[in-house]
């Protein structure tokens, strides 16, 4: 899936503000942002649901505008809550969806639903569904296509945390399988745990793009530093040339600097006669580098001197 | 959910290689109808209608009414169904029309339900000829349904016989079934193209009961419009007056001119509310659901 310059405006109201994604064949791709950022209006116009005000999107080449329901061949998912007609049973809705994919998907149908373990209920009726079964029959929806591409909109909400554990599962294995997933999620530890790369929207706009180690590493530029004398060890800190912010932080010191940096003030503290006990990075948790783009200045580094260096920034106008 | 159970069939990429065909959608559209209460609110007033009608005009003396046919009403069955296309023109075959195709895109936003089958391989063009021919398989069937029961019914309570045509010719029984049949045909014409006005209306307002209202509410303004002095020129055009075209086939010869007037006044109001129809259904945000 490829977008480029996504905008969707409703009179005065940008919702999506020239938007660029890129999903990769093999990605588990987390989008993410707060409410009402953008996510599912993009995503809706990745499905076809909505007319972008400008930009486009394609699937696997083809744009959904441009070449209807053709462009959506591969793809599979939904936005939002997953819907279906109360008064048929799971099962009639399954019947249904397949007969409007074509091409054999009707033979899907019991492994679709013993995927997500419906079989004993798919005779009833879905106005009957609890909320954790609507969601579960929308991912069987999907896999009766078959897709390569699965795009997921908070599929876990509403979920107990024992299918929201299943659902994490059952979206590990698909990935496993060689199914490309677009996971927009508010569950940040389920985003942390599940994809390779995100995108972070805020207000309409992407302020990251790129892979998570990345934009880990972007706030990885803090270390923490135990040693055998950390007042000799302070001031080696400030007198070494390329270290940032260098603070006693009460269990050893804390500072910010660039890796080659770092590697001399080993040297240093060596040569000063002190032993380092521990050296490490100081890594952020995905929900704090979410919280810094989306509430702070759209910047993920954390001492303010290294931002997004390895991935796409698209956010904040400086 | 099974997480770890072998599906390889689910995966894997596929390609479409047959795409289903609006043929396939009209048979869900249909499927979805007779899951539906509303279907049967429509269809069973189609039968319950006649049957009152059969019953009060079984338990009265004299002729039914100012219709035509209302003096024959209990000398054959063929004047039973006649007499109801009379009577039901007013709001009864409106309704019926209207219900369904008021509803059948409506209903789509208010469950959220048009995302779910404009993500799968048909186009939305397909899903709109679906509908529309949905509607107007229902519409027709409404339409026959009470002509049926109504049939029935008066054979049931005074035998089928020959029918005195308004022209005043005596016709068979047989040839009078066969005429009656064409009358419901005529008659179907206004009825689609109600289902058509009503199927717009499903499509701009996105509300249920704003369409089926909306569209009894058009041929009730149509039908005023034509008694306002000044505007009775207007009469001819108005979609009620195609309601009485049928009158045409109860004549020997059979008069064409009211028949083919109602399909094209009938055209000029049926063929733009459903161009209206499909282009705000195809260019459509589906933001809801």
């Amino acid at each position: 899936m490829r977008a480029r310059g996504l905008v969707k405006r409703y009179d005065e109201i940008v919702a999506v503000d020239h938007v660029d994604l890129t999903v990769r064949a093999g990605d588990v791709y987390g989008y993410l942002g707060p409410n009402g950022a953008g996510k599912t209006t993009s995503l809706r116009m990745a499905l076809g649901l909505i007319t972008p005000t400008e930009g486009s999107v394609t699937l696997f080449g083809r744009d959904p505008q441009r070449d209807g329901a053709r462009a959506l061949d591969g793809v599979a998912g939904f936005v939002e809550a997953p819907r279906f007609y109360p008064y048929l049973s799971g099962a009639v809705n399954l019947r249904m969806l397949a007969a409007l994919d074509g091409d054999g998907a009707g033979s899907r149908i019991d492994a679709a639903l013993a995927t997500v373990d419906l079989t004993d209920r798919a005779r009833h009726k879905v106005g009957g569904y609890s909320h954790g079964m609507r969601q579960r029959l929308g991912i069987a929806a999907a896999l009766l296509r078959a897709p390569r591409l699965l795009i997921l909109d908070e599929p876990a909400t509403g979920l107990d945390p024992a299918g929201m554990r299943d659902m994490r599962l059952l979206i590990r294995r698909l990935a496993s399988e060689g199914i490309t997933v677009l996971l927009s999620s508010h569950q940040l530890t389920e985003v942390e745990e599940l994809c390779d790369r995100v995108a972070i929207i805020q207000r309409g706009r992407v302020v990251f793009e790129g892979a998570l180690t990345d934009l880990k590493h972007t706030a990885a530029n803090g270390y923490h530093l135990r040693t055998s004398d950390d007042a000799v060890a302070l001031a080696v800190c400030r007198a070494q040339a390329g270290l940032h912010d260098v603070r006693d932080g009460g269990d050893g010191l804390q500072f910010s600097a660039a890796e080659p940096d770092v590697e001399q003030l080993s040297i240093s503290l060596i040569e000063a006669g002190v032993a380092i006990r521990a050296l490490a990075p100081q890594t952020a948790s995905l929900e704090e580098l979410f919280f810094r783009l989306t509430e702070g200045d759209g910047r993920a580094d954390p001492v303010g001197t290294g931002a997004l260096a390895n991935g796409h920034a698209g956010g904040q106008a400086p | 959910m099974s997480a770890t159970g072998a599906a390889p069939a689910l995966t894997g990429g596929a390609r479409i290689g047959r795409r289903p065909g609006t043929l396939t959608v009209l048979r869900w559209e249909l499927r979805k109808l007779r899951a539906q209460k509303r279907t049967y609110l429509g269809l069973g007033a189609a039968v319950v209608f006649p049957l009152l009608f059969v019953v009060l005009s079984a338990s009265r003396h004299g002729h039914g009414g100012d219709s035509v046919f209302g003096s024959y009403v209990r000398q054959t069955s063929l004047a039973t169904p006649l007499l109801l296309l009379d009577f039901g023109s007013a709001f009864l075959f409106p309704l019926i029309a209207a219900l369904v195709s008021g509803d059948i895109l409506a209903t789509e936003d208010q469950n959220g339900t048009l995302k779910t089958i404009l993500t799968r391989s048909v186009d939305r063009g397909q899903v709109f000829a679906g509908k529309l021919l949905a509607a107007a398989v229902y519409t027709t069937a409404g339409l026959f349904t009470a002509l049926l029961t109504a049939f029935v019914a008066a054979t049931i309570a005074w035998g089928l016989h020959p029918i005195i045509t308004l022209s005043g010719t005596l016709v068979t029984s047989a040839e009078g079934l066969k005429l009656v049949v064409f009358a419901y045909l005529v008659y179907l014409i206004p009825m689609l193209t109600l289902a058509a006005i009503a199927l717009m209306l499903s499509a701009v307002t996105r509300n249920s009961a704003a369409s089926v209202v909306g569209a009894l509410v058009f041929t009730l303004l149509e039908e005023l419009t034509s008694i306002i002095p000044g505007l009775g020129g207007l009469q001819p055009y108005m979609l009620p007056t195609q309601f009485q075209a049928w009158q045409g086939f109860l004549r020997v010869p059979t008069d064409w001119a009211p028949i083919g007037h109602a399909a094209w006044v009938c055209g000029l109001y049926a063929v733009p509310a459903a161009v209206i129809a499909y282009l705000v259904f195809l260019r459509r945000d589906v933001t809801g659901g």
